[in-house]
């Protein structure tokens, strides 16, 4: 193999260096310490388990994103992690075990593996901070774990963004109420997801469906915008029954109460199906207005309370992930703790009294390199540990004054 | 890292083209929605170009990468062939609206009279720049081929005995005809789409709604004409 194909990165695979480094490092400090004031306990789940508990409830496109590999112990198939929802499911089941009805909050942070990236060009081993409710279905688990999102925003530094809401409910209850076939509600789910009405108009000549079916499923193409749209859907959508309008109203009261806060800007799709095989009620991503063009969600979540079952429990769940990754591209590097931090050189040597110097520096915070050989070139730095009569000195040359201070 | 290029936030729309028959053929469609390009493609060896509205850009690019365009949100809309992005891959881009312009046929083709069978022939060898479509055409029909992708002049391919067949997007027939090919099989219809950047649909929809309606006018009214 020739040297340049050893220096080589697999497709989506990527390292941070050091200022990147630097800034996950602080935002993973800022937003755990977020997450655990407001009650989430963290946890850290494997990178590896079997595919069976893994995959479980999370659909095909889960499935074949995972990497597996076969236990040599037990002969099963382990998958590597492509989503940590799962895993927070099975640690969940596990926690509530002596009690049902107990809720858990839980958060976590880390990377995942992909064998394919969720866009083009996208990373192959995205890195996840996110945070889950499990235990309760009422409208405030929803309301705190999007307030919990926006507060995370907050704290990364981001002040402005879009937090798109959805209800895959609202489909799924129109299909069933029209009564299509799993394959036709496939069909449409993948017509849907494109907005395409071209798509969508040919399907429905195929299918020569009743002409109010027909209307509701044009209209839930169009029913995306500020919150008005709600009010739209309302009558629009009224034929297909009490769940539609209850999901309707489900989003009205969500979106009051999200509306106003400075910064948001709430926009409300009822064709966002993202996650529609494992999602069963409300649906919500963010999107940075700066940089507009990205066009990536920096953050996905939504109701899933049918995935418990796959563990032979009845258990609500809802929750959000961050994508690390794309974040880190909307800061300046520069803003991180590494080059925040001063740096202290000190000269090359064993001399005790310029250890224990180097030493004290060191435990009261000061980032301090010292030479390797005697005289290194080290760049400019103002901040010199210096001996004079004897004495090791913190000598700093900032603007135009010398300030020396001894080191004790 | 890409797409850091750009501070701030971009308020203007970008709309990606591709040059000649889609280029030609939006520019009406666009007139309707009261936007014209200020620049002459002719003359101009601008790429992004200018419009009579200050936040309205052309940015002419080719055909086959105005779905990457659009996809990574460097624009927020563009005209693309249904054959461009079924190969493209679409589920990551909204296309709301066929603009029934640039229209043609995906059709398989081969040498006149040649027939050629899996039967006696094994594994059909199909030329074609269209692989995923070629791809997904034959498995649903349950029929195992051998793609060779080309990036052009596909007709030459069954003449010299590269592939037996073609699958090749088709107008007149006339291309196939001066070559002693003839049309065999229709796959599909084919004619540009509005395709839409997910992001910018949902955060720039005050803006890009009333433009999808103006340009779904537009087109109605093409086709009223035309009947």
């Amino acid at each position: 193999m020739r040297h340049h194909q050893l220096w080589m990165l697999p497709e989506g695979i990527e390292d941070l260096l050091p200022a990147e480094a630097a800034l996950l490092e602080e935002k993973r400090a800022l937003l755990l310490s977020l997450f655990q004031r407001w009650g989430y306990d963290f946890v850290i789940p494997p990178l590896v388990e079997y595919a069976d508990s893994l995959l479980l409830g999370s659909g095909r496109d889960v499935d074949l994103k995972s990497y597996k590999l076969v236990d040599q112990l037990t002969g099963r198939t382990m998958a590597l992690r492509a989503d940590m929802t799962p895993q927070m499911l099975r640690i969940d089941a596990s926690l509530c075990s002596d009690d049902q009805r107990r809720v858990n909050r839980l958060c976590y942070f880390g990377s995942l593996l992909q064998t394919l990236a969720d866009e083009h060009g996208g990373s192959r081993s995205p890195i996840q901070a996110g945070a889950e409710i499990f235990g309760q279905r009422s409208f405030y688990s929803d309301y705190e774990i999007i307030r919990l999102l926006v507060a995370s925003l907050r704290t990364l530094g981001i002040e402005a963004f879009y937090l798109d809401l959805g209800h895959v409910g609202i489909f799924r209850a129109l299909a069933q109420a029209i009564a299509l076939s799993s394959d036709q509600e496939s069909e449409l789910f993948a017509a849907l997801q494109r907005k395409s009405r071209p798509d969508i108009d040919v399907l429905l000549e195929q299918w020569q469906l009743e002409p109010q079916a027909a209307t509701m499923i044009l209209a839930l193409i169009d029913l995306h915008g500020d919150i008005a749209v709600l009010n739209r859907a309302e009558q629009l959508l009224a034929p297909a029954g009490e769940a539609v309008i209850k999901a309707i109203h489900f989003l009205r009261r969500l979106a009051e109460t999200l509306n106003g806060i400075d910064g948001v800007t709430l926009h409300v799709d009822l064709a966002e199906l993202r996650g529609y095989h494992y999602h069963s009620d409300v649906v919500f991503a963010a999107y940075l207005s700066r940089n507009s063009g990205a066009g990536r969600a920096i953050a996905l979540g939504g109701r899933y309370d049918a995935m418990g079952r796959q563990f032979g429990l009845e258990r609500p769940a809802t929750g959000f992930s961050l994508d690390m990754r794309t974040l880190l591209h909307h800061f300046t590097p520069q803003r991180g703790v590494a080059a925040q931090a001063r740096t202290v050189i000190a000269p090359c040597g064993d001399a005790p009294d310029l250890l224990v110097a180097i030493d004290r520096l060191r435990a009261a915070g000061e980032r301090v390199i010292q030479q390797l050989v005697k005289g290194e070139e080290m760049g400019d730095s103002p901040h010199q540990l210096q001996q004079q009569h004897g004495e090791w000195l913190l000598v700093s040359r900032e603007a135009n004054s010398i300030t020396t201070t001894e080191v004790r | 890292m890409p797409l850091n290029g750009e501070g701030g936030e971009r308020s203007e729309l970008r709309l990606a083209l591709s040059k000649g028959r889609i280029f030609d053929d939006t520019l009406p469609l666009l007139a309707h929605a009261g936007i014209y390009p200020l620049d002459d493609i002719d003359k101009s060896r601008k790429l992004i170009l200018d419009t009579n509205l200050p936040e309205v850009k052309l940015v002419i690019i080719r055909a086959t990468d105005v779905p990457t365009y659009v996809e990574y949100g460097a624009a927020d809309l563009g005209v693309a062939g249904k054959d461009v992005l079924l190969e493209h891959g679409g589920e990551g881009l909204y296309e709301p609206l066929d603009l029934q312009i640039a229209r043609c046929r995906l059709m398989v083709a081969g040498r006149k009279g040649d027939k050629t069978t899996p039967l006696n022939g094994g594994r059909l060898k199909i030329a074609t720049k269209f692989v995923n479509s070629t791809r997904h055409y034959y498995a649903s029909r349950r029929q195992q081929v051998e793609i060779i992708k080309l990036y052009g002049s596909m007709e030459l391919a069954p003449l010299v005995g590269l592939a037996d067949r073609i699958v090749d997007l088709v107008e007149s027939g006339n291309t196939l005809k001066a070559n002693g090919l003839e049309p065999l099989e229709h796959i599909m219809d084919i004619s540009a789409r509005l395709v839409v950047n997910k992001a910018s649909m949902k955060m720039k929809h005050q803006k890009i709604r009333p433009l999808i309606a103006r340009i779904a006018e537009a087109v109605a009214l093409k086709q009223e004409q035309q009947r």
